[in-house]
């Protein structure tokens, strides 16, 4: 079809531009997805942009620093055994809590727990979600009808139960909790993305899709969850918040993390304790969870204007 | 008749409409398209006319069977599409295409100009290496007046001609045997009207494409059509050769529909018998016993209520609906 020589029609739309020739030098115009667009709008915003680098420097912190303090965070200093001021002599920056343990080791190590709960129990109730979501909202009928049911009757279990009898069944685990946590957050996420795939269902471009041969599969995927995927981000940067605020809720419980292994609700719960004596304990590690919340909420706000259709 | 390409035959496509009931819903069904059969020959163009909400576009989707027929049978090369099961429907429907009336509608956002029209190829020629697509993919960007090198940008870069070229690249690019083309210009203004219709004349002459030609514009169907058919409430009412039906038109509905093309003289314009229609498109939940058009039509007759009237000859290459077009 190439070997067709370019008409007078093909010239007059596209070619007449008056400088043809050094279009043409130009070689292949790189164009800008919306994705781009978005992220442009999401550079502009400074608030936005100030709790993206704040997390990512705070992670990092949690992550390396813990490399970088004397103590760790399960080491008892025996010549201390109770709650001390900050002091540098024996390397507790922050101090240390009623056992004797470092307070600065076990709020990175506290933070990184924050962290990975986040990260993973979203992205658990990311996959699950989206999964459900667009298969219910694409299917439909009642494929549509069963998902949303079962959905409808695991909200209606307890958050608190389902997760103690998970912890009953299956033991203390770490991972468990994440898992936990991404079972319950996804049912949310499911329904949003649901919604956005029924008004996507009757776009022609879906109809396109299957005009031009596209099974099932293969439009959900290609189509749907790129399509689905800018609301969706927006809900994940405001479910972290959430997931480390449960995490922290469960762990003051004490259903969360075990000792001597802490997570900053952990840290808050033990903080409370002795906030009398030493308000430090608890000032600190809440300090760092409410800014880590804050700034994922920024951030959430942020993205939400940047991928706003109306803007488009 | 056997050998016919595309032979449509007695299509309905009701959907049933929920008009009352509390717990148990009462349906009454919607006759978008009701009792439509026709012929398409290789090479051929037909095109489909009649006003808003006649069921133009479900009868092209019916075909594509992106919507399912109640009843009747789409048979293509021999097989009935509405007996195929999915699997064997997307293989059909590698030599059945579709471009759509809103170009920017019916391109996804979020993917490029390439991906786009490269999309058939994922799922025909899967075996098909990156490098290889990407040149069918320049190839036809030329073929229908696209540069090349636009090939990563995204459809809201495009203008609307633009968007579609894209949307007939895309339909092109597996060389199908029949596409329907669904108001593929009404969204354009007039000069890319011209142009789009030309290319899909210009590739219809190079592929040896059946065009089903869907519009309610009817000097662009007068241009493109090799035959015409007119629908009115999911009914055809007159089924022609383009110039018997545009020099002697034998329905009453054709010819008021023709009455109201405007003449470009003012002189002639001025003096030109118009056929006025009065009152609306009836319901088509509630259409009139009989024939369809009766409600509308200056000629009808107690016949025409108690009688639906039969496609019948009425000349040359020219099948009409109605009663009295002797008269």
């Amino acid at each position: 079809m190439s070997d067709v020589p370019i008409n007078k029609r093909r010239s007059g739309s596209n070619l007449s531009v008056p400088n043809a020739d050094a279009l043409d030098k130009a070689a292949d115009v790189e164009g800008r997805s919306l994705w781009q667009d978005a992220f442009r709008r999401l550079k502009a915003n400074r608030a936005a942009m100030i709790s993206a680098i704040f997390l990512i420097v705070l992670a990092f912190i949690c992550f390396v620093g813990t490399a970088f303090v004397p103590w760790s965070y399960e080491e008892i200093d025996w010549d201390i055994l109770e709650a001390t001021p900050p002091n540098f002599a024996t390397g507790h920056y922050l101090g240390t809590d009623s056992l004797g343990r470092d307070l600065l080791a076990r709020i990175l190590q506290g933070g990184q727990v924050s962290f990975l709960v986040g990260i993973l129990a979203t992205s658990v109730a990311l996959v699950i979600g989206v999964s459900v979501g667009a298969t219910a909202g694409f299917v439909g009928g009642r494929v549509d009808q069963f998902l949303m049911r079962f959905v409808d009757v695991m909200y209606a279990v307890p958050l608190m139960f389902f997760i103690i009898i998970l912890m009953v069944v299956f033991g203390r685990n770490f991972y468990l909790m994440f898992l936990a946590i991404g079972f319950v957050e996804w049912l949310t996420m499911s329904r949003i993305v649901r919604g956005q795939t029924l008004t996507l269902k009757n776009k022609e471009f879906i109809e396109a899709a299957r005009a031009s041969g596209g099974s099932t599969t293969s439009i959900i995927l290609r189509h749907i969850v790129p399509n689905v995927f800018g609301v969706v981000i927006v809900y994940v940067t405001l479910t972290i918040p959430q997931v480390i605020l449960l995490e922290s809720f469960l762990s003051f419980l004490g259903l969360g993390v075990q000792p001597p292994m802490t997570s900053w609700g952990a840290l808050i719960a033990e903080g409370a304790q002795e906030m009398e004596i030493t308000p430090r304990t608890l000032i600190l590690p809440a300090v760092c969870l409410s800014t880590t919340l804050f700034c994922f909420n920024f951030l959430g706000d942020g993205l939400r204007d940047a991928l706003d259709p109306k803007d488009r | 008749m056997s050998d016919a390409f595309l032979q449509v035959r007695d299509l309905k496509v009701h959907f049933p409409i929920r008009t009352g009931g509390i717990l148990i819903g009462r349906y009454t069904p919607l006759k978008a398209v009701d009792g439509v059969s026709f012929d398409l020959n290789p090479g051929e163009t037909l095109g489909v006319v009649g006003e808003s909400g006649c069921g133009k576009s479900t009868l092209g989707r019916a075909v594509l069977q992106l919507i399912g027929a109640t009843d009747g049978a789409v048979s293509w090369l021999g097989t009935d599409l509405t007996s195929l099961n999915k699997k064997e429907l997307i293989a059909a429907r590698e030599n059945l295409q579709i471009v759509f009336q809103d170009p920017l509608a019916s391109l996804d956002p979020r993917m490029t100009a390439g991906d786009i029209i490269a999309e058939p190829l994922l799922n025909y020629r899967s075996t098909m290496s990156k490098a290889e697509r990407r040149m069918m993919v320049e190839g036809i960007m030329e073929r229908v007046g696209l540069l090349p090198r636009m090939i990563n940008r995204y459809p809201h870069e495009f203008s609307g001609g633009q968007c579609q070229r894209i949307g007939i690249a895309r339909a092109m690019i597996l060389r199908p045997k029949l596409v329907i083309c669904d108001e593929p210009v009404s969204a354009l203004d007039v000069s890319i009207q011209a142009q789009v219709v030309n290319l899909l004349m210009d590739l219809q002459r190079d592929f040896g494409l059946a065009l089903l030609f869907i519009s309610h514009d009817l000097a662009i169907v007068r241009h493109i059509s090799h035959r015409v058919l007119v629908l009115y409430l999911g009914r055809v009412m007159e089924l022609a050769d383009k110039a018997a039906l545009y020099a002697t038109p034998r329905h009453p509905y054709t010819q008021a529909l023709l009455s109201a093309v405007p003449i470009p003289d003012p002189t002639q314009e001025r003096n030109k018998d118009r056929i006025l229609l009065t009152g609306d498109l009836p319901s088509p939940l509630n259409p009139p016993t009989g024939c369809v058009f009766r409600t509308r039509c200056g000629k009808a007759t107690d016949l025409c209520a108690s009688q639906t009237p039969k496609l019948e000859r009425a000349g040359d290459g020219q099948e009409v609906a109605c009663h009295h077009w002797k008269d």
